[in-house]
């Protein structure tokens, strides 16, 4: 009887791309999920927005409660409010903001880069130190320094992250006066020419080392403050992750082969906690999202979290809904991002 | 060249796991070690290789033609490892890394031992997958383990463990994971790469048809003690050790017939 | 999932190892002295949180050992009030979350087909949006309360606990145990209680623990941001929110903040601890495989 051979490669796509269509279809599939939520959120819900923008005097008038209505929609159908908001979306255009009084399209242009900035300094920041500490911990098991950065983590994700923003601001800028106050960059000097929005790499872009400086100056506090928390939950993914694959039997079997520790560690053990750890890293990018809300009040910081806490509590209804369906969007890159890296890593994944 | 074990012992976390075993190995002929789950007969094989767990103490030797291989620096047990000694392990779908291709797990040790460039250790790695009867040896070099069947999981494996040429090789329980069909194959290919390269194999096995099938010695063990050893003709048909005789009556009568040989 | 119909015995039995953790040690002991504070705040507290006779922004020092407010009140009884307020919120809301979640999730797993698909799809969409922003949302949409917050914090909480619970089902569901008492004419709703939930019990108590910090770090946030509770309420979070504007009167905003840390890395220790004593891989036996 003959041995069963390999099965033969498949003609057509090949299974990387035909893995990263599936995935992006599920990805459009939610994408519309998700207008569909935050419609259905911020109108069936008891909250009145006519009551939260109009004044008491004009509440009292009909004839200006009405005329308030028609000029935002709110007296057609609900299903055909539904169909307008998604024909505006799908053309760029979110509706009116009733804080700004101006596009909600161009309210998030201008402060989605300024939350991009911080996130991604503090994902950043996270993302290196959070699998290093976790590395360590797992090669030093029960070891002192794995004690120390097991509570050391379990701290960090204890801390709350507006009262560290406040105590952070407190020390830092006002009793030590280290670090530059509230805002992006120094008012004297001014943003750089905006070409990415983030001023780190705008003020990089156009040579001006004391805009980058100044901005940079301004970004470690809060990016440091928001990623206390993904640190913590990183090192502790990480650690578990890498002892789980420290206890496999590929790695005794890569040891029995006489490789060098340090080709065992990156080859071997890392390659395989990455997946897990590519998984949290997706989840923490969704905390450090929310996280801004809670940051940027206090740093001053003009990003789509303060835009949609004041969105929220204002019921400025298009501006929640628009702030809604990009942190939505965003969020879904991110996790589609991290599938796909899933098949780029592992190979059982991609070759089904 | 051959590998004596003199005198092992093993404790881990207080508790003596193997209490002075002593074994032999030569060229060119198999060495089983028999003995039920808790005998000590897989410590006794990683023990060799410097491969048991965290915290476990060890006494003893284990002596590699003149080498003592439980005090050597690490630099040079990692040479020894995969270089002179070599291992098989049990479970093929676990013991090789999901994510690296089988020609990327059968050359890099390769490399590393015998310094040899990437062209040429691509050619002896196809020529081993050719030895070990994988058909289709040069597209299998860049597929992943997921995609070969349980048999010829353990036949790269195997390749695996010989790609630097080793004078012993470790197989510990290498068919128990496999179906009954594929059994018979793997054992014949140890065998016949024993006979024809001249390798000292120490078969680790729970399973006494198929130490019967492919064993020139036989060692019994119990309780961390080898009981008795002989040739395995004497061994299987008049054991002189009260365990060895109650292993053997529990066996249905047809497994210790003369098997692949 | 290796246990044994008998798991309900194994959780108890490995409990003790957890104690004896000095994590845990710490996190029940510190546990233990809020619950005694929130307990008896109205005898322990100096002064009535809600007077607002003590002179401003004072420091800490003598008769207002944690300062005072700008309107006057003692910040050390409003910390010791807003315990009564916090914990029993977070520990309820917890066991809400378990309590739907883990129905909903048993259902799905257990029953399977369109009860699954649509339990899990709403999951999922909850799962879309990142949790504070979420919670913002619909605390906005209900309206600035603390019951409000409560409901946010429970829509964004329950999936978790769902999903969870649907794969711990699933896995014990094809188990003989299971099958046998179907066979011997348990209806589905008792198989379900008697057979499956038990086993399934031990993960979500760990997950339950954990998330109590999780859980109060939401609500203390929601209500930081004026969501959540309202004034004149000594919940710590709004506590917190009210020592923005005076924070160069640094203790009105750092001992509610370091009463919430303290709950929650309490809670933390202990989740983590018991995380570990259940977990079969960390628990220090030798490995079969390996004899």
């Amino acid at each position: 009887m003959p041995p069963p051979r390999p099965r033969p490669r498949r003609r057509g796509l090949p299974p990387l791309a035909r893995f990263l269509i599936r995935r992006i279809l599920m990805a459009v599939l939610l994408a519309w999920g998700i207008t569909l939520v935050t419609f259905v959120l911020t109108n069936l819900v008891p909250g009145d927005p006519v009551a939260a923008n109009l004044g008491q005097r004009a509440l009292g008038d009909p004839a200006i409660v009405a005329q308030w209505r028609a000029e935002h929609g709110l007296d057609k159908p609900l299903w055909e409010q539904y169909v307008l908001h998604l024909q505006g979306v799908v053309q760029g255009d979110l509706g009116m903001s009733q804080q700004s009084h101006r596009p909600v399209s161009e309210d998030l242009a201008e402060y989605v880069p300024a939350t991009l900035e911080l996130a991604g300094a503090a994902i950043l920041v996270s993302l290196v130190l959070g699998v290093a500490f976790g590395v360590v911990a797992a090669l030093r098991r029960d070891r002192l320094s794995d004690h120390v950065l097991r509570v050391l983590s379990l701290v960090g994700i204890s801390v709350p992250t507006f009262w560290l923003a406040l105590v952070a601001f407190y020390v830092f800028f006002y009793r030590l006066q280290i670090t530059p106050g509230s805002g992006r960059v120094d008012p004297a000097l001014g943003a750089p020419p905006g070409v990415t929005g983030l001023q780190t790499v705008d003020a990089l872009l156009a040579g001006r080392w004391d805009i980058f400086t100044s901005a940079v100056g301004h970004l470690i506090t809060p990016a440091l403050v928001l990623a206390l928390y993904t640190i913590g939950l990183l090192t502790r993914f990480t650690r578990s992750a890498v002892l789980e694959v420290l206890g496999q039997d590929y790695v005794r079997a890569a040891r029995a082969k006489g490789l060098p520790g340090r080709t065992i560690l990156l080859r071997y053990v890392l390659r395989s906690a990455l997946v897990p750890i590519i998984t949290v890293a997706g989840l923490a990018f969704g905390s450090l999202l929310s996280g801004t809300v809670l940051v940027e009040a206090i740093f001053a910081w003009p990003g789509i979290g303060q835009y949609a806490y004041k969105s929220a509590t204002s019921l400025d209804l298009p501006a929640v809904m628009g702030v809604g369906l990009v942190v939505g969007v965003v969020y879904l890159a991110i996790n589609l991002i991290v599938d796909v890296l899933y098949g780029v890593i592992d190979p059982r994944v991609r070759l089904q | 060249m051959t590998l004596t074990i003199t005198d092992l012992k093993v404790s881990i976390g207080g508790k003596d796991i193997l209490r002075g075993v002593d074994l032999s190995l030569q060229e060119g002929r198999v060495h089983g070690l028999a003995g039920e789950s808790g005998s000590g007969k897989t410590m006794t094989g990683l023990a060799v290789l410097g491969l048991l767990p965290h915290g476990a103490r060890v006494t003893g030797s284990v002596a590699l033609g003149g080498r003592e291989l439980l005090t050597l620096p690490h630099k040079e047990l990692n040479r020894v490892r995969g270089g002179e000694v070599a291992m098989v392990f049990q479970d093929p779908a676990t013991s090789l890394h999901p994510m690296l291709t089988i020609g990327r797990q059968l050359t890099e040790h390769m490399r590393h031992h015998l310094g040899v460039g990437k062209g040429e250790a691509r050619a002896r790695a196809v020529e081993l997958l050719g030895k070990v009867r994988i058909p289709g040896a040069q597209e299998a070099y860049g597929r992943y383990p997921h995609q070969f069947s349980g048999g010829m999981r353990q036949r790269i494996a195997i390749a695996i463990a010989l790609a630097c040429s080793p004078k012993v090789l470790i197989a510990d329980e290498p068919t128990t994971a496999l179906d009954v069909t594929v059994q018979a194959g793997v054992l014949r290919l140890l065998r016949g790469l024993c006979d024809e390269l001249g390798l000292a194999v120490l078969l680790v096995t729970h399973d006494l048809g198929v130490m019967s099938a492919v064993a020139d010695e036989v060692s019994v063990m119990k309780d961390g003690l080898v009981v008795e050893t002989g040739p395995r003709g004497r061994v299987l048909r008049e054991p002189a050790h009260a365990y060895t005789r109650s292993l053997l009556d529990s066996l249905p009568d047809s497994s210790t017939d003369e098997g692949v040989r | 999932m290796k246990r044994d119909p008998l798991a309900r015995k194994g959780l108890l039995r490995r409990l003790p190892e957890a104690w004896r953790q000095p994590l845990a040690v710490v996190g029940v002991v510190i546990a233990i002295v809020w619950l005694v504070v929130a307990v008896a705040a109205p005898v322990l507290a100096p002064h009535d949180p809600l007077a607002q006779d003590l002179p401003r922004l004072a420091a800490p020092g003598p008769g207002h050992w944690f300062g005072t407010d700008q309107l006057g009140r003692d910040i050390l009884s409003r910390v010791m009030y807003g315990a009564r307020v916090s914990i029993p919120l977070t520990v309820m809301l917890v066991a809400l979350s378990v309590l739907i979640g883990g129905l909903l999730g048993a259902c799905a797993g257990y029953f399977g087909k369109w009860v699954d698909e649509t339990i899990m799809r709403v999951a999922d969409l909850v799962f879309a949006f990142p949790t504070v922003i979420l919670a913002m949302v619909v605390a906005a949409a209900l309206g600035a309360s603390l019951t409000n917050a409560v409901l946010a914090v429970l829509v964004v909480a329950w999936p978790a606990y769902a999903r969870v619970t649907r794969g711990l089902v699933l896995g014990v569901r094809e188990r003989e145990f299971v099958l046998s008492g179907r066979l011997l004419g348990f209806s589905a709703w008792r198989s379900l209680r008697v057979d499956v939930l038990p086993n399934v019990t031990g993960p979500i108590l760990v997950l339950a623990t954990l998330d109590i910090g999780t859980a109060l770090l939401l609500l203390s946030g929601l209500s930081f941001l004026g969501l959540g509770a309202k004034p004149p309420s000594p919940e710590w979070g709004a506590m917190v929110s009210s020592g923005v504007e005076v924070f160069d009167s640094w203790w009105v905003a750092t001992f509610p903040g370091l009463a919430i840390l303290t709950v929650v890395l309490a809670f933390n220790f202990l989740g983590d601890t018991l995380r570990d004593a259940l977990d079969p891989r960390t628990a220090r036996a030798i490995k079969e495989r390996a004899l």
